[in-house]
């Protein structure tokens, strides 16, 4: 019971500060390797709540993926960063306020509510996998009942792809390549010619 | 035993929250860098899926984690679409500062 509340304390608090540095870090590389330590903390609050799958989805995708991502496109654009951050300070004050406010409201929020006296009347569908794993049950439910939403998924994410292949893809002229098909539908008859020389003349 | 009876469920909601705000706050931080921006957006959306996993749990509804697979798989492709916009406005204008992004305005 006390190693539980630890360990949501210990999570919650690492995640928060490492949200704080990577919104407050000097160099964006340092902020991006605060995003993975926030993401594994996070994976860490998951697998208390029980959704280790999720847990791991978030540390397979998230880190390895995502923060990845980021981490090469900082580090590949030479960018001056100290020029991005000045009058930084400016916005400090409407920032606080808004996120202020939204932070009263949904603390205001999440204190007073509470569950719908009817919630016991709700169909539950996931009751019944009471006995299995949270991969299995969640593979259970995916693969039937939210079927079109994961193959739309994927269309999505093949989408995302070809987008990001296009929009980086540059196409430079004049650069020598080999281009097989070309070489396979050359024909000796386009390139070799054979020239009568006569004699004491050149070509 | 189980994490829902011994932590209260407004503990990982308000947590959601604090992060939800921290995104927030980012944005107006960094308003000159998209970069950092980017990943403000991502922290908004770790909040998000802490809320739906949280309700996921407490409710015994295996719905909310489905739901946050599927923002996973959002949150990737804009990471991936937002980069690759970077990368070639970078390529174009050697700035990623974000009063320069005005090229479409009228």
């Amino acid at each position: 019971m006390v190693v539980q509340a630890f360990a949501f304390y210990l999570f919650a608090g690492i995640l928060v500060t490492s949200a704080l540095m990577v919104i407050t870090a000097r160099n964006p590389v340092h902020s991006v390797l605060f995003l993975i330590l926030a993401f594994f903390n996070a994976a860490g609050l998951f697998v208390m709540l029980g959704a280790e799958f999720i847990a791991m989805i978030l540390v397979i995708v998230y880190v390895g993926a995502v923060a990845v991502l980021f981490l090469f496109v900082v580090m590949m654009l030479d960018i001056n960063f100290k020029d991005l951050r000045k009058g930084a300070m400016h916005y400090i004050p409407i920032g606080i306020i808004i996120g202020g406010i939204l932070l009263f409201e949904l603390s205001m929020i999440y204190s007073y509510w509470q569950f719908a006296p009817t919630i016991s009347n709700i169909d539950l569908p996931t009751d019944q996998f009471a006995d299995v794993s949270n991969a299995q049950a969640l593979g259970l439910v995916l693969y039937t009942d939210y079927v079109f939403p994961f193959q739309v998924a994927g269309l999505i994410l093949f989408v995302a792809m070809v987008g990001a292949i296009v929009l980086t893809l540059r196409v430079r002229p004049g650069v020598k390549k080999q281009n097989i098909s070309e070489q396979q539908a050359r024909k000796a008859s386009d390139v070799l010619e054979i020239k009568k020389v006569t004699t004491g003349t050149g070509v | 035993m189980d994490v829902q009876q011994t932590i209260g469920m407004e503990h990982f909601l308000i947590l959601a929250a604090l992060l939800f705000t921290i995104g927030v706050f980012g944005i107006f931080l960094n308003r000159k860098n998209v970069i950092v921006i980017l990943m403000s957006i991502e922290l908004m959306l770790l909040a998000v899926n802490i809320n739906f996993v949280t309700f996921s749990a407490y409710l015994n509804d295996l719905t909310g984690q489905i739901f946050v697979m599927f923002t996973l798989t959002v949150a990737a492709a804009e990471a991936a679409i937002g980069l690759a916009i970077l990368v070639v406005f970078f390529r174009n204008k050697g700035s990623i500062a974000v009063e320069d992004i005005s090229g479409m305005k009228g």
